[in-house]
């Protein structure tokens, strides 16, 4: 029974491929969304069944194969290497509202309770005493935020370059005592196993870790100046047609945008795009000053310039 | 006097190392009680990896035995060019890492490799689905059956065989009733040693798997799952469980060692 080809399920299955920190939020969208289906749709339950891991890695497997009928990764250039592959339109991104980002994110501090290294800004991360967590930003997409959080204010700064970004970075990556693959890996390594000062985290996962991992453990610092996340998603259009699940995948993504999608973010400590419902939210979330993708020249040129082989990160962290 | 100093150090290591680690994943587990820890067994994800562990392994273990008398005959009882290098590759997936025992299947059949996309098309995925998770672990326990039943074979000799052919027996006979009943306990042990692997095997069927809960994750994937969303309980009485499936699978094979050592030589 299990030997049986996947495309016997997919018919009332539904697969969403998504990066690591979204496991509770998705648990709980699944459910509710199901429910809001099977009250529309009598006699036709779906299964929505969600794989979690590092957002580059999840990509990958989409590319080779994994029947997702949707993506719900880290960083647009994830999905942008499936559309250069054909599995989706090229212009995916502007098919839902808000460069189909339904949550944002940022990028934060999460230290030991107390703040004892005393760490408020980005300048305190490259002092002595201190030790950085951060996961490995070829394989991670919440990394790539961290390290491209680091690179933005870091040219910022007055009389800020590319050469003083690129100094500050290679600093601050000798102070990583463990690269993990995968956000959630990461916060493992400084929740669980209790290394570093200071972890480099999406804000909904500092915020998990806090609340509801270790309360009274840990403490978040919102740095002055920091970059604005936006994790999109996307119906991956070559698995729907071969599945029949166009129609069932499309209304899943919308349900994202939904007042009912939008709170369960806002639960699950995402930040809602919808601004009624992010206003409601509104004591979880620090203002703080973000800068987007978009001003830093977009994924495009941020990969190629930052990440490819032999780009800066390899640079900053082979010498 | 010095004897017993040896014997106290490797009491310690092995009460350091091997005794008190899964001991502490007993404990975790049952950090909220015994029936907090069955209730998380009951859950459609545990109980779906569950059923695909024992599945995988059961063919896995079924065809490489096949396999496995096959080679481990044809090995012994012939002398052929290449039959060395044959010896060695047949021993490759002990010594490569289960990771590229993954990925090869990865570079054969995923959508970006040879087949890929053509058994996708007529319906039939290999990759990110069970068939895929079998072709990983079939590699990396291929060598097992082989490897314990060479030097038996080769110890037994063909003088039975031989006998047995001089009577008129067919080699299906021969096969049957006199080479494996011959072997029988080095056979067993194989297939033991092979099932623990397949029931533990990470690295390769991770590979492969796209790790879809209830549909691709074997058990030691799930516990990662579980381990990574916070689940404590769950995912170490999970482990719980594995861990005591590979001590029965043991605890049969070190009895059968024990036979075998009484009445054929060791291995």
């Amino acid at each position: 029974m299990a030997l049986r080809p996947v495309r016997a399920w997919a018919a009332t299955g539904l697969l969403n491929v998504s990066y690591d920190p979204t496991r509770e939020l998705y648990q709980d969208i699944d459910r509710s969304f199901s429910a809001a289906w099977a009250r529309q749709h009598v006699g036709a339950p779906v299964q929505i069944r969600t794989s979690h891991g590092g957002s580059g890695a999840q990509a990958r497997s989409v590319l080779e194969g994994a029947p997702a009928d949707i993506v719900t990764l880290g960083l647009a250039y994830d999905i942008d290497i499936l559309a250069q592959n054909g599995l989706l339109a090229p212009d995916w991104q502007k098919r839902l509202p808000h460069n189909s980002t339904p949550f944002t994110s940022t990028i934060v501090f999460l230290v030991r309770k107390g703040n004892p290294k005393n760490i408020h800004d980005w300048p305190d991360l490259i002092r002595d005493d201190v030790q950085v967590i951060t996961p490995n930003p070829k394989t991670s997409g919440g990394a790539r935020w961290n390290y491209l959080a680091a690179w933005g204010w870091a040219l910022r700064q007055p009389g800020g370059t590319p050469d003083k970004a690129r100094d500050y970075l290679k600093t601050l990556f000798a102070h990583v005592p463990v690269l993990d693959t995968g956000a959630r890996g990461a916060t493992n390594s400084f929740v669980q196993r209790g290394l570093g000062d200071v972890l480099l985290a999406w804000e909904d996962e500092a915020l998990l870790a806090t609340r509801d991992i270790g309360p009274d453990k840990f403490d978040i610092v919102v740095p002055p100046l920091t970059i604005l996340a936006e994790p999109p998603v996307a119906v991956v259009d070559r698995n729907v047609k071969a599945h029949g699940t166009a129609e069932i995948a499309q209304a899943y993504v919308e349900y994202l945008f939904s007042e009912e999608g939008q709170k369960i973010g806002g639960k699950h400590y995402f930040r809602p795009v919808n601004p009624t419902i992010l206003a409601a939210f509104h004591d979880r979330f620090a203002t703080t000053d973000t800068f987007d993708i978009a001003s830093l020249g977009g994924w495009g040129t941020v990969q190629k310039q930052h990440f490819a082989d032999g780009g800066i990160f390899d640079s900053i962290y082979t010498k | 006097m010095s004897r017993i100093v040896y014997a106290l150090v490797i009491y310690l290591l092995v009460t350091v190392m091997i005794v008190l680690p899964p001991l502490l994943v007993v404990v975790m587990a049952l950090s909220h009680g015994l029936g907090a820890a069955i209730e998380s067994l009951a859950d459609p994800d545990a109980l779906s990896a569950i059923r695909l562990t024992v599945i995988i392994t059961v063919l896995t273990v079924c065809i490489n035995t096949v396999f496995g008398v096959m080679a481990a005959w044809t090995l012994t009882h012939f002398r052929f060019p290449g039959r060395n290098l044959l010896v060695v590759l047949v021993e490759l997936p002990l010594s490569v890492s289960p990771v590229v025992g993954g990925l090869i299947w990865l570079l054969v059949f995923g959508t970006q490799g040879w087949w890929g996309a053509a058994l996708e098309r007529w319906g039939y995925p290999v990759m990110f689905a069970p068939p895929g998770i079998l072709l990983a672990t079939l590699f990396v326990t291929f060598p097992y059956v082989t490897r314990t039943l060479m030097p038996m074979l080769a110890h037994n000799g063909r003088a039975a065989e031989e006998a047995a052919v001089l009577l008129g027996a067919s080699l299906w006979q021969v096969l049957w009733h006199v080479t494996l009943p011959g072997a029988r306990l080095a056979l067993v042990s194989g297939m033991l040693l092979a099932t623990a692997r397949a029931m533990g095997e990470f690295g390769a069927v991770s590979v492969v798997s796209g790790h879809i809960p209830g549909l691709t994750e074997t058990m030691p994937l799930h516990i990662e799952t579980l381990y990574n969303g916070y689940q404590t309980v769950a995912a170490f009485t999970m482990a719980t469980l594995l861990a005591l499936m590979a001590m029965i699978v043991v605890l049969v094979r070190s009895l059968i060692e024990r036979r075998l050592d009484r009445t054929e030589p060791s291995i």
